[in-house]
């Protein structure tokens, strides 16, 4: 029975994120337009988008290689499976096994890897524009998001995101300097992946400023439905990563169903309020120039750095 | 397989190492010499280093014999055992493919002024060099035939002596590779006061803590010579593209793990009990040497100069997870120095395959697009799309991204620096969470330097009318790359498998064994710690990607509709408007523009942007400046006259019986 149940939440946890990916981007638009008093797109508009890209005829540039065509897949297959290791209402997620913290990094790497490539294959000046952007981005904050994650590692003494979140869980709650430099480096962090204001603007179409829009930008039909919503999981997954790592109250800690149904309300109120976080910050915000990026993103390097520092001084006796 | 054919299958390695060497003399008549009989024995060697690496892994013993050669009263002592036969097995695992690759690849040599005899004849004692060293169990076999392997090196590097870059490259090979032969032999030396030259009577006797740390100093700046460490790289980016592709792949994959391994075997084995200073010097110089690495990496045109930093910061990698395993061996937690010794091995033999396989590709490139320069290439990935996929792969590897093979080596050192919280020394425990901080960024900007590589080398179109002409390679280089490419595969996707058997190498030096049990789950540190399943990864992926691709298929089976690329409703964008490689790493020259040297300007028609190396200007510059300030004194003794000389003498001889009375 538990090993039935552990498979159904391998399926399930991936799934349900997947399907809520773009309820969620739809959710923050949504408080976004209303804190800009706009009355904003009905929420289920993203996934019209998303069912209007898959019905479309996909039309490839004449210059692109095999690998322009394999790259949405990879994409959309390595963020989904790096959405897979993270423990969404059960801390026991099998999924967690396959792929530790450091392999969901590397996942989102890989995904990475091969949607800069695919952004260099076309051999348009945007599509360079954006890779080489992307890959400054990705430079600080890959790094600034393996400290967070060491951060935490060195204090629960695991790297497997279910067992760190079990182990928050369990200890008592006090209030860690580390952990605070480590939060804000992480939302720091899933600012600039996700590309949101300030470091990039998910609603631009002006080629000079995009970094995402840039490298996505020959893409079309089914393809470009992908791409698309690998991005929306991928602000999801950090959201849903924010909460493990650092919000664990609440998620059920045993195999059964009843319990996921306690654990699901609370998870949904955290969600929504770490989307409304992210609407006042991206109301509030302008986007940076470009050359700014580098030092905001030095700057979640070195907090996620001072988080690892302030945990080995302050927080573990020898 | 008897534990008993270790030995005679590595006799085998070095006679058909030797054999080769000498069946390539007959090339100067008869050309094909190198394609029938010399590579062929390149690839019995192979097979044979591999196999009797393997047995001496697998069955983990030791097995000695004296040779009746050498000097009186010192016999050649030769020995195999697991840390000789981990890294016989990354020589064979690279040599095999070479000897595949050769044949194709020399072909274009047959009809230039270069002598293909002596291509093949040094090739041979290179190799023959490298395997005396992995056997030799005394340090005057361990020096004679380190020597031939710099030695024979250095004729390959200068094997196209005709172009002036060529031959610089290879005299500051040679003049590095003397000096730190010199200080190898004064480690040994070091050692040999105790004891004697043979490895056993230095094992069995320690130096007292100065004389040993100061053969640790000798040994790391000897072999780390040999082996890139910052500030003594400054030879490796200019040998390595000068050399013949297939001998830079050689070189870059296994000369530099040669050296790795005599600094494990000086420091780990025969130097005595560990001391966590030595660990601090190696995670300091490790983590330096892989910034920097990856820094300058990112920075080159030249594809064989940006693989060759790319090999600084991958064995500063193994240095820093080397540092790592001294200082828990120091610390007294044996099964965590065993963890760090065997990310390091692994990371060892990951980047021996990675690399091999990357410089035999750009090898190909070179050979069919006839440009080593990335401002050149663009949209090889159509032209060449063997070669082009699976120099992917390659740089997929070396970004460290899952499943691939070079991710586990990263996975194994972060866990082994996330054991930090074992230590008491706070300074330590400072250290190795920085040392990690270093390592992820190093991994980030290998990902720059490997997207860049293969995003405007082989993707988008061609920049230059002979990469617009470029062909396929033939079916023997493709081979060569082809085992490469499964040899990497199986690597990564059964680390579990790999590590058992590095393990005993771990096991021989640190006493300890890092098990996962099973063979699908990397669990070093035990399930619930931190578990890693690369072949699950890898089905995941394949079966989401083929379920999409399934899913979103059109119905009708049209083909897909091609049109030309956007231009802003303008004209189609043209191949100059691309990226160029310097455009691309732009950012990165920004951020971390003190460590270059920056030069900017026109040369000739073009604009051209140049990412130096400091260490030239801050050290080698001034320490050449030095020596021709003091060879100008040393020239006053020296003004022809007779008379001079005698006085000179005269002196001497005084100044001697002063001494001697």
């Amino acid at each position: 029975m538990d090993r039935l149940l552990s498979l159904l939440l391998a399926l399930l946890q991936p799934l349900a994120l997947l399907a809520a990916a773009p309820l969620f981007t739809a959710v923050v638009g949504r408080f976004k337009a209303r804190l800009q008093n706009r009355r904003g797109v009905p929420l289920k508009t993203p996934y019209r988008e998303l069912r209007k890209w898959a019905a479309k005829e996909a039309v490839v540039a004449r210059t692109a290689s095999p690998l322009f065509r394999a790259a949405p897949y990879i994409v959309f297959a390595s963020t989904l499976l790096a959405a897979a290791a993270l423990p969404v209402w059960e801390t026991a997620s099998p999924g967690a096994h396959v792929a530790d913290a450091i392999v969901l990094i590397g996942l989102l790497g890989l995904a990475r890897f091969m949607l800069v490539l695919a952004g260099l294959d076309v051999g348009t000046p945007f599509g360079g524009m954006g890779a080489s952007r992307e890959m400054l981005v990705a430079n600080f904050a890959e790094p600034a998001l393996l400290l967070v994650v060491f951060t935490l590692a060195m204090t629960t003494h695991t790297t497997n995101i279910g067992a760190m979140a079990a182990a928050t869980l369990h200890g008592a709650p006090v209030l860690r300097p580390s952990y605070m430099f480590a939060l804000a480096a992480l939302l720091m962090v899933a600012v600039a992946e996700c590309g949101r204001i300030p470091v990039d603007n998910p609603s631009t179409h002006l080629e000079l400023t995009m970094i995402h829009e840039g490298m996505v930008l020959e893409y079309s039909g089914r393809h470009l439905a992908l791409m698309e919503w690998a991005a929306q999981l991928k602000l999801l997954l950090f959201a849903v990563l924010t909460v493990d790592l650092f919000l664990p109250w609440g998620l059920a800690t045993r195999m059964s169903p009843t319990a996921w149904l306690l654990a699901l309300p609370l998870l949904l109120v955290k969600l929504a309020g770490l989307a409304l976080v992210l609407a006042v910050s991206e109301t509030v915000l302008a986007k940076m120039r470009l050359f700014r990026v580098p030092g905001y993103l030095t700057l979640a390097f070195l907090l996620a750095l001072l988080g690892l520092l302030s945990h080995v001084i302050l927080e573990s006796a020898p | 397989m008897n534990a008993s054919w270790a030995l005679p299958l590595a006799g085998l390695a070095v006679a058909a190492a030797l054999g080769s060497a000498a069946s390539s003399l007959l090339a100067a008549r008869w050309p094909r010499a190198l394609t029938v009989l010399a590579f062929p024995m390149l690839g019995v060697s192979g097979i044979a280093a591999q196999a009797a690496g393997l047995i001496a892994l697998a069955s983990g013993a030791r097995q000695t014999t004296l040779l009746p050669a050498g000097l009186p009263g010192l016999p050649w002592h030769v020995a195999i055992d697991p840390l000789a036969g981990a890294f016989l097995l990354m020589l064979g695992a690279v040599l095999l493919p070479v000897a595949l690759y050769g044949p194709g690849y020399v072909r274009a040599f047959r009809n230039g002024r270069d002598s293909l005899a002596t291509l093949g004849a040094c090739t041979g004692l290179f190799v023959a060099g490298m395997l005396g060293v992995l056997l030799a169990a005394d340090a005057f076999l361990f020096m004679l035939a380190w020597e031939l392997m710099s030695l024979a090196s250095y004729f390959l590097v200068c094997f196209q002596h005709d172009q002036p870059e060529s031959r610089r490259a290879a005299f500051v090979y040679l003049l590095l590779a003397q000096v730190a032969g010199l200080l190898i032999l004064m480690a040994f030396g070091v050692l040999a006061t105790t004891g004697g030259f043979a490895f056993p009577a230095m094992r069995a006797a320690h130096p007292d803590a100065t004389w040993a740390a100061i053969a640790f100093i000798l040994a790391l700046m000897g072999f780390g010579t040999k082996a890139g460490l910052v500030p003594l790289h400054v030879w490796l980016p200019e040998a390595h593209p000068a050399a013949p592709s297939h001998i830079s792949a050689l070189m870059s994959a296994v000369m530099l793990k040669v050296a790795l391994y005599g600094f494990l075997r000086v420091v780990f084995d025969l130097l005595g009990p560990p001391q966590w200073g030595y660990g601090i010097t190696l995670v300091v110089v490790g983590a330096t040497t892989a910034l920097l690495g990856a820094m300058l990496a990112v920075q080159q045109v030249d594809l064989k100069r940006l693989l060759a930093y790319s090999s600084i910061e991958n064995l500063g990698t193994v240095f820093l997870a080397l540092g790592l395993a001294e200082i828990f061996q120091a610390a007294g937690h044996p099964a965590m120095a065993a963890l760090a010794l065997l990310a390091a091995l692994f990371q060892a033999l990951s980047h021996a395959l990675l690399k091999a396989l990357l410089f035999l590709g750009a090898g190909a490139v070179q050979h069919g697009a006839h440009t080593r320069s990335l401002e050149q290439m663009g949209g090889l990935l159509r032209r060449m799309p063997r070669t082009g996929w699976m120099f992917l792969v390659g740089c997929l590897g070396m970004s460290a991204v899952p499943p691939l093979s070079g991710f586990v080596s990263e996975w194994l050192t972060f866990q082994a620096a996330l054991q930090a919280w074992r230590l008491h020394d706070s300074l330590l425990r400072i250290l190795v969470p920085l040392a990690a901080a270093s390592l992820a960024l190093t991994t980030a900007l290998a990902a720059v330097v490997f997207v860049r590589a293969f995003g405007i080398g082989f993707l988008g179109r061609a920049r230059s009318r002979q990469v617009r002409h470029a062909h396929e390679v033939g079916d023997g280089m493709l081979a060569g790359q082809a085992w490469l490419v499964a040899s990497i595969a199986g690597v990564a996707l059964f680390p579990v498998l790999v590590a058992s058997l590095l393990g005993s190498a771990v096991l021989q030096l640190t006493g300890r064994v890092p098990g996962s049990p099973g063979w699908l789950w990397l669990t070093p540190l035990g399930p619930t710690t931190a578990s890693y399943a690369p072949l699950l990864v890898l089905a995941v992926l394949l079966g989401v990607g083929l379920l999409g691709w399934v899913v979103l298929r059109p119905r009708r089976g049209a083909p897909v509709r091609r049109v030309d690329a956007w231009g802003c409703g303008y004209a189609p964008p043209t191949p100059d408007m691309q990226f160029s490689a310097m455009g691309f790493a732009q950012p990165q020259r920004r951020v971390f523009a003190p460590v270059y040297a920056l030069r900017e300007g026109f040369a000739g028609s073009a604009y051209e942007v140049v990412a130096g190396d400091r260490s030239w200007s801050w050290i080698y510059r001034p320490l050449g400046a030095l020596m021709d300030r003091t060879a100008d004194l040393a020239r006053r003794l020296q003004a022809g006259h007779v008379r001079r000389y005698l006085a000179w003498s005269l002196l001497t001889l005084l100044l001697l019986l002063w001494i001697v009375s």
